[in-house]
């Protein structure tokens, strides 16, 4: 009866040949590949220093101007634009402009990467029950799985560096943007779409006048969450040598910086906020005309 | 534009997954109840064979669920048959490979929905020129064909406005133009009117006919309410339970009922209305008596007629303009308490 009480477990010596041989054959690829692999993510690299650099470099009443008009045309309320500009200054003034622009520099490059492989998935996903059924748990694993995990085997693969700190937020950050995008399409009146095949529609002119345009406020959800799960990452991702505002944050922790936790925190949110709102309201007035009207 | 008629001939639908092997034993006479419950099929159509003769209006009238979508759905083939052919200017609807169906779709049908179907994000100009823009015209030229029909459905001055800033009638009236701009010889209109008011409904109904008196389109209209049917329909066809049970002019239903499923219908009409004086006429016997009148007046009009010119015959005019019979005072009659 002794396996009634003790749960009979592997033997503990496979267990350890076990994780020896996954470590081995891991290290072999990375050894084998890992040049490959890095070669492959160097337009990344390039793509992420110059946005980078094109954000320092900028004058600092361009970025706030640039950041007001984004505001302005997306909302158009006076509100959201004095806050916008107001949480900029705040931050410049308290010596956090160019950790910020990093950070931002990396939440676009994460976003926009983001977008690039969630749209055209979240579109093969709302098209066939199949490629949804398989998606769907990956998602699961990569919205529950600790970042921490995952981050392993990242920076075996890629060192320590933006480019790993990039790919480990975009994994966390991906699946809202693929889920809504989906959810989107498929949310899609069918009264709307009969019609487009009555009229005669290929299935891209069903996409790109009917399905699309109808589901952009739900995929502009996604984006927004996707944004807001990135900034939450920025932090996690210092740890593996991405900079920014994260950075200060861990130093803070290691040497228990109270204000200056607190300081780069509020940044983070700062942006957090003018990120949510301008993304929000351009969703709100996308909105506008689609609610189902009245008979 | 010589238009030809569509042929449906044989048509069946059963919704399930094996739902050919099921035509058999409908045809054989199993119920659409028997085959749902011992086989969980659906039966949408049964054995359709009609002739919508081109240039005119036909009336498909049914209570719900009696397969009226099913049916106008095959014409464009929203919905494939499980079996049976459609014929339209010698070619099998049902037949047609993607691209032909699409082609088909595009160029020869155009749908007027009850829920309207417009694209909400669109103003009411880039909805009507939805169907152009589907065939590949230029935007300048799909814009200015479909201002025309927006104003000749009476919504001018409202191109730029969107559908959810419309009443139903107005949307309905931009399915119509988004329909009547793509300039095909089918239109196939599904309870276009079921979701409007009374009011709005008659006024509807007064445009296509107006429309149609110069477009000569091949429409096939569907409908539960048997005054629409009749106000509309050169040829009526009623439904019930996916099977045709009869079909004919609107005067065939309405004086001689197939059975009593339609008598029960065709009670409560308004006969003097419905029925139209060239159906009833006598062959001409002597010359010409009395004033004349249309052929497509109602009943009810001709004795009007004789009322104010206290006369009781008239002499029955054709579409040109020649004598083709005549009506009496006491046929009429007769007809409207009969
Ligand atoms: N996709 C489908 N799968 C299974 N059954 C269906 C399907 N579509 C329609 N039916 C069934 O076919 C029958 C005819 O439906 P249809 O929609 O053609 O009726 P209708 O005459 O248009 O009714 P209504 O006036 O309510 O629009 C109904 O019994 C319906 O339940
Ligand atoms: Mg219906």
């Amino acid at each position: 009866m002794d396996w009634f009480w003790k749960f009979p477990a592997m033997n503990e010596d496979s267990f350890l040949l076990l994780k020896k041989t996954i470590d081995e054959s891991f290290r072999g690829f990375t050894r084998g590949y890992g040049d490959a692999i890095e070669s492959f993510f160097s337009p990344l690299q390039t793509f992420l220093i110059a946005v980078e650099r094109l954000l320092i470099a900028t004058p600092w009443p361009v970025i706030v101007l640039i950041v007001a008009a984004l505001a302005w045309g997306a909302s158009r309320s006076l509100k959201v634009v004095a806050g916008c500009a107001a949480a900029l200054l705040f931050i410049g003034y308290f010596g956090m402009w160019e950790d910020t622009m990093k950070t931002i520099s990396m939440i676009f490059v994460c976003t926009v990467l983001s977008i690039i492989i969630g749209l055209p998935t979240g579109i093969l996903m709302s098209r066939s029950n199949g490629v949804r059924s398989v998606v769907n748990p990956l998602l699961d694993i990569m919205q529950t799985m600790p970042s921490f995990v995952y981050l392993i085997p990242v920076v075996m693969l890629l060192g320590i560096g933006r480019v790993p700190g990039v790919i480990a937020v975009v994994i966390y950050a991906l699946p809202p943007m693929i889920r809504l995008t989906d959810l989107g399409i498929r949310m899609v009146d069918r009264d709307v779409l009969e019609a487009a095949d009555a009229f005669g529609s290929s299935s891209w002119q069903k996409l790109k006048d009917v399905q699309l345009p109808l589901a952009l406020p739900t995929i502009m959800a996604g984006i927004n969450q996707t944004i807001m799960m990135a900034l939450a990452m920025v932090v996690i991702a210092s740890m593996i040598g991405v900079q920014g505002l994260g950075q200060p944050v861990l130093k803070a922790i290691a040497n228990q910086y109270f204000t200056l936790g607190i300081f780069n925190g509020l940044a983070i949110v700062g942006i957090a906020i003018i990120f949510d709102r301008i993304s929000q309201s351009f969703g709100l007035r996308l909105q506008k005309h689609r609610e189902v009207a009245h008979g | 534009m010589a238009s030809s008629s569509i042929e449906i001939r044989n048509l069946y639908k059963i919704f399930g997954s094996r739902g050919k092997d099921y035509v058999k034993a409908v045809a054989d006479g199993m119920s659409k109840t028997e085959l749902n419950a011992e086989h969980g099929h659906v039966l949408g159509l049964k054995d359709i064979n009609i002739t919508i003769p081109g240039g005119q209006i036909t009336v498909i009238m049914g209570l719900s669920g009696s397969g009226k979508s099913t049916l106008i759905r095959h014409i464009n083939r929203l919905i494939d048959p499980t079996s049976g052919e459609i014929i339209y200017d010698g070619a099998d609807i049902c037949r047609m490979s993607e691209e032909e169906l699409r082609q088909f779709r595009r160029k020869r049908t155009a749908m007027v929905f009850q829920k309207f179907g417009l694209l909400p994000h669109r103003n009411v100009l880039q909805n009507a020129a939805y169907g152009l823009e589907i065939q590949g015209v230029a935007k300048g030229e799909r814009e200015e064909r479909a201002r025309r029909w927006i104003n000749r459905v009476g919504l001018e001055g409202f191109d730029a406005k969107y559908p959810n800033q419309l009443s139903g009638g107005m949307q309905q009236r931009v399915g119509l133009a988004r329909a009547l701009a793509n300039d095909a010889e089918i239109l196939l209109m599904d309870e276009a009117y079921s979701a409007l008011d009374p009011l709005i409904r008659v006024d509807m109904q007064t445009v296509l006919l107006e429309l149609q008196k110069e477009l000569k389109k091949t429409v096939v209209f569907i409908t539960h309410d048997l005054d629409e049917a009749l106000r509309l329909g050169d040829k009526i066809a009623i439904l019930r339970d996916g099977e045709i049970v009869q079909q004919g002019r609107a005067e065939d239903i309405v004086m001689n009922p197939a059975n009593d499923y339609i008598e029960s219908f065709v009670k409560e009409v308004n006969r003097g209305r419905a029925i139209r004086v060239g159906a009833v006429a006598q062959p001409l016997t002597g010359g010409e008596a009395g004033p004349s009148i249309d052929a497509d007046h109602s009943v009810e009009d001709a004795l009007k007629v004789m009322l104010s010119a206290s006369a009781d015959r008239l002499t029955v005019m054709g579409p040109d303009a020649r004598p083709v019979g005549t009506v009496t005072r006491d046929q009429l009659l007769h007809i409207i308490v009969m």
